[in-house]
């Protein structure tokens, strides 16, 4: 601690270990947090379901999205992405997850919501195998955190299906 | 700084950042604002910057007493040996 330069030294890297552990801390202080989100997926129309030209089936929908999910923020929450997906099985794989819409949450506020819309992006399957196909509506979320760990879990809505023929 | 004072610095610098760095976490967790912890210790940093990284007088309170200039130049400086060596390696 002789000189100013070398004081001025050992103040900061002190200070910039502390911050780390401080960072830490917080991100460790999320785990206490125990979410209750709720959510609910209502499909109000099918627009069309075609076959398109590359031999693959495609469906437009609109959807009906309401969701309670401010129980995911903390203190040390930035945002939270969330997107919904539809999941089926056909022959040729076992699991089909095809992201329909997304969005991005940006405050605690924003986190109780409904939203009437079709869907953001194609459902587009590898084949013809969706007529009349059993599917799930499943509400991802991941919570991006402002330092630390991003958690991430989903809410699986069974139930929905396909119309037997094209419209 | 002398010895004593240099001590001191250190001692206040890791007390007041470590303290601070309490203080602010607890703030901001209960506060719920993350933004609140990163001020205040950033407050906390520029303060214990101020108090501990200048030569503040309170630091020289136990001076040290070098050698007086006019005391050093009644003694010789000691010589580097070089010639002796030189003679023995010739042979």
């Amino acid at each position: 601690m002789h000189s100013f330069g070398y004081r001025l030294n050992v103040l900061l890297t002190f200070a910039v270990t502390i911050l780390a552990l401080m960072c830490a801390m917080a991100s460790l202080s999320d785990n206490l947090n125990t979410p209750s989100p709720s959510a609910e997926i209502q499909i109000m129309n099918i627009n069309w379901f075609q076959k398109q030209p590359q031999g693959n089936d495609e469906v437009s929908l609109t959807m009906n999205i309401s969701a309670d999910l401010q129980s995911l923020f903390t203190w040390n929450t930035k945002q939270v992405f969330i997107f919904v997906a539809a999941e089926y099985e056909t022959p040729k794989n076992s699991l089909n997850q095809v992201s329909l819409w997304d969005a991005i949450i940006p405050a605690k506020e924003h986190a109780k919501f409904w939203i009437h819309t079709s869907n953001k992006y194609r459902f587009v399957d590898q084949g013809n195998n969706l007529r009349g196909k059993e599917f799930n509506l499943t509400l991802h979320w991941h919570v991006m955190p402002k330092t630390g760990k991003m958690f991430a879990n989903k809410i699986v809505m069974t139930g929905y299906s396909l119309p037997e023929e094209y419209r | 700084m002398d010895w004593q004072g240099q001590k001191l610095a250190e001692q206040i610098m890791q007390i007041m950042l470590l303290g601070f760095a309490m203080i602010a976490f607890v703030a901001g967790y209960v506060l719920g604002s993350f933004q609140m912890m990163i001020l205040l210790y950033a407050g906390g940093v520029t303060l214990t910057t101020l108090i501990t990284v200048p030569n503040w007088r309170f630091f020289n309170r136990h001076p040290l007493n070098w050698l007086d200039p006019s005391e050093a130049e009644k003694y010789p400086k000691p010589q580097v040996a070089v010639s002796s060596k030189k003679k023995a390696i010739k042979k």
